[in-house]
């Protein structure tokens, strides 16, 4: 029901920190992860981060699938 | 998983595998009812899996007099409407809308976070600046730091319009409905960021409902499917969490925390479900004084229903839209009866705009379609 | 029946069409208006002259890689192109908001005069207005162009046949997204610049060279390129069908739009243009668009067939596929 999207914390001043999603930049706020550095990958969601994320996410997905699914998702990236 | 091949693969073996399966699958998030029709994945899904959209849409779920309240609000001196752009087309009690308050010279401002909000608020000591305060668990913390921005500040001239929900009641309330038989549940992805998976353990304890916690990508989200497929296939019942990447089993503490601290659980008002106790968030008494409703001394109102309009049945998954007769006729997105119409992630939006492109050659009347 | 024009009548999509068809094309009724083309065509001797009018409101006036003088000029020049003119000559009226800056005004009227020898055009009359403050958002500027269509030359968006391919000529909502970074409001930087630019120069020669067999130009504003291909469908009563895999959009648009919930499809081009040709020329006019600077990124991004006439529809990258409709208005940035 929400949209949040996640992106790279280059900057963090006080509460807030730049965040840049795919080269646009913009003020987030965070004092929900407060255990977030410079670099880490961030879930945001109307201005304010709600989750440290693992930068790489598709390869946890085809983790998942072959764990469900072995055999089937064979395309290694 | 860049590549479509493994996915036109995994699409394939879900066909095989479950091609005999019947069951009814809900999910809850509007998110999913928009990135589950604008992939086109209910195409692929096999003819015995019926997948029903929920009350997943926090702008759906809001009743009209909501909407009243705000328009009336915008029109009196000083205030500043700040909002979400969602709310914007969507119709008040008189079937207009925030957009034909602004043409009439209401004051209303988009906002992409309510702490802009609240800045604009500190920056306009003369204008009554009040946030549509909408959303489920998931917006719950973003709107209570905006609360406590503006108590650290002293900032005197902010308020919100509260029409927070907890989905959990609704939940229940859809479960215990004899009307609605469901099979399996795809848990939202972003909601259980802040409440944890753990906290959508009773649906198979309680329920014995199948739920499976899944992502918004179109792999994600058929690997969603594919568990939640697995396990009533194989007669199973238990909650699993698709997206761990994101959500935890605990949630977000610190949002858990926050939101304790400036709300308490209140009555909440959905459209299709009246009152459900308990399925509201109210301010903490420390927060009374940016609440609007006390500020400005408001009067509830009732929301009225246009005649016809189907949305509260299409909320809880009763009605899809084609079967309400203003669908692609007197209700379009250009000109909506009800909200599942106007926010992208409602249901008649999401059928309207995503329409399949073939089940049209077998409409005799999709003129009004087009 | 609405009683007062919103925004929405202004967004280019259902509501706009809605409004020209009920309340101007009821009266002005032509022919040659009634097509719904770029530009109008008027036969004058053994002549065929394009005539177009727009008007450019944007805010902010000044915007990454353009300004409202730039966008007055490429818009005018463009319409004409569209309809494969040779652009003779330019009008632009100003109505200016009282208070507006001098120096504000020189800059955009420098950026007209440096675009229109760019597009190899002349401005050759105008007017100018002042209202009071309020009346105006500090400068709308509204430009008539007048051209010439060479004999031979046959463009028109109720052409496209049956088997055509659809041509983009590069990347997608780049202007709509630079405006949008624009809005200082919404607190977003990006190294994105408007696709702002004349593309006469581009198009002609091809049209030229391939008479028959390039069939449609338009070029995606208002609206964007979901708005514009609807509107040639139901020009050209036909089906067309794109792929979502092979439209190019640039990764900082699809940044802004992820992260307000807007979509790329419905967001303006203002130096893009969409090609319908012959399947025979698609991989040639392809070649000739990737050797200009302003079509590198040229790309198939669909087909015409006659199955469901006046619809588009979007193949997803699963094969779903699903119709894609007109833009309804205003697009708002959004949380859910």
């Amino acid at each position: 029901m929400c949209l949040a999207i996640p992106g790279e914390l280059i900057r963090i001043t006080g509460d807030k920190g730049e965040v840049s999603f795919s080269g646009v930049c913009r003020e987030v706020d965070l004092r929900l992860v407060p255990e977030a550095v410079v670099g880490d990958y961030l879930l945001v969601h109307a201005g304010c981060a709600i989750q440290i994320v693992p930068a790489d996410e598709a390869k946890l997905t085809l983790e998942l699938w072959n764990q469900i699914m072995p055999g089937v998702a064979e395309d290694e990236r | 998983m860049n590549d479509s091949n493994p996915l036109a693969e995994i699409i394939s073996c879900f066909q095989t595998d479950f091609a005999a399966l019947h069951c009814t699958l809900m999910e809850v998030c509007g998110t999913h009812t928009h990135v589950i029709r604008k992939a086109a994945i209910h195409q692929l899904l096999p003819r015995g899996i019926r997948l029903l959209s929920g009350p997943g849409c926090p702008v759906c779920v809001t009743g009209s007099a909501y909407i009243e309240q705000a328009i009336r609000l915008s029109q009196e001196p000083k205030v500043l409407i700040t909002t979400f752009g969602d709310l914007l087309k969507v119709p008040g009690n008189h079937n207009n809308s925030l957009t034909d308050a602004r043409a009439n010279g209401g004051r209303i401002k988009v906002v992409y976070t309510p702490l802009d909000a609240v800045e604009i608020a500190r920056t306009h000591p003369n204008l009554e600046v009040i946030f549509l305060g909408v959303g489920f668990e998931t917006t719950a913390p973003v709107i209570a730091l905006s609360l406590q921005t503006a108590r650290q500040q002293g900032i005197a001239n902010f308020t919100i319009l509260p029409a927070l929900k907890v989905l959990r009641p609704a939940l229940e309330a859809l479960l215990t409905d004899d009307s609605i038989n469901l099979d399996g549940l795809i848990a939202p992805g972003h909601l259980s960021v802040i409440t944890g998976a753990d906290a959508f353990g009773y649906l198979p304890e309680k329920y014995g409902l199948p739920t499976v916690i899944t992502g918004f990508k179109t792999a994600e989200i058929w690997l969603g499917l594919t568990a939640l497929a697995r396990q009533i296939k194989a007669g199973q019942a238990k909650l699993e969490n698709m997206y761990p990447q994101a959500v935890s089993n605990a949630g977000n503490l610190a949002a858990q925390k926050l939101i304790k601290q400036v709300f308490r659980v209140d009555d909440g008002e959905w459209r299709g479900l009246g009152v459900l106790p308990g399925s509201g968030l109210g301010f903490d008494k420390e927060y009374l004084r940016y609440d609007a409703r006390v500020r400005f001394q408001l009067e509830p109102l009732q929301s009225v229903e246009p005649p016809g309009c189907l949305c509260g049945m299409i909320i809880l998954g009763k009605s899809e839209p084609e079967e309400c007769r203003h669908f692609g006729r007197t209700c379009r997105p250009e000109h909506p009866v009800g909200p599942c119409m106007v926010s992208s992630e409602g249901t008649c939006a999401a059928h309207f705009y995503y329409r399949d492109r073939r089940a049209r050659e077998d409409d005799e009347d999709s003129s009004y379609l087009g | 029946m609405k009683t007062q024009v919103t925004l929405a009548e202004g967004g280019g999509g259902e509501a706009t069409a809605d409004l020209i068809k009920r309340v101007f094309w009821s009266r002005f009724c032509n022919s040659e208006l009634l097509k719904g083309n770029d530009a109008s065509i008027l036969k004058v001797a053994n002549q065929r002259i394009a005539v177009t009018t727009d008007s450019f409101v944007v805010t902010p006036w000044q915007f990454p890689g353009g300004d409202i003088g730039r966008l007055a000029i490429c818009g005018t020049v463009n319409d004409l192109t569209m309809m494969g003119a040779e652009s003779l000559g330019i009008t632009a009226g100003f109505i200016i908001e009282e208070g507006f800056a001098v120096r504000s005004l020189e800059t955009i009227v420098q950026s007209m005069a440096d675009t229109a020898l760019e597009a190899g055009v002349q401005i050759v009359a105008g007017d100018t207005k002042v209202v009071n403050k309020g009346a105006a958002d500090g400068i709308f500027i509204n430009t008539t162009g007048i051209g010439v269509v060479d004999s031979g030359i046959q463009l028109g968006g109720e052409l496209a046949r049956d088997g055509d391919r659809v041509i983009i000529t590069g990347t997608v909502g780049d202007h709509g997204a630079a405006v949008i970074l624009a809005r200082e409001e919404l607190g977003l930087r990006a190294r994105l610049c408007s696709d702002v630019a004349p593309l006469n120069h581009l198009l002609l020669p091809l049209v030229k060279r391939f008479p028959d067999k390039i069939r449609v130009l338009r070029d995606p504003t208002r609206g964007g390129l979901a708005t514009t291909l609807n509107e040639i469908a139901r020009q050209s009563s036909v089906l067309i069908r794109l792929e979502e895999k092979a439209i190019p959009v640039k990764s900082e648009v699809q940044g802004i739009t992820a992260l307000l919930g807007l979509e790329s499809l419905y967001l303006a081009n203002e130096g893009k243009a969409i090609l319908i040709c012959d399947q025979e020329i698609s991989e040639q006019l392809l070649d000739l668009l990737h050797k200009d600077p302003l079509a590198k990124e040229a790309a198939v991004i669909g087909r015409v067939s006659s199955e469901n006439p006046g619809l588009v529809s979007i193949s997803s990258e699963i094969g779903g596929e699903r119709i894609l409709p007109m833009g309804s208005g205003e697009q708002l940035p959004r949380i859910c």
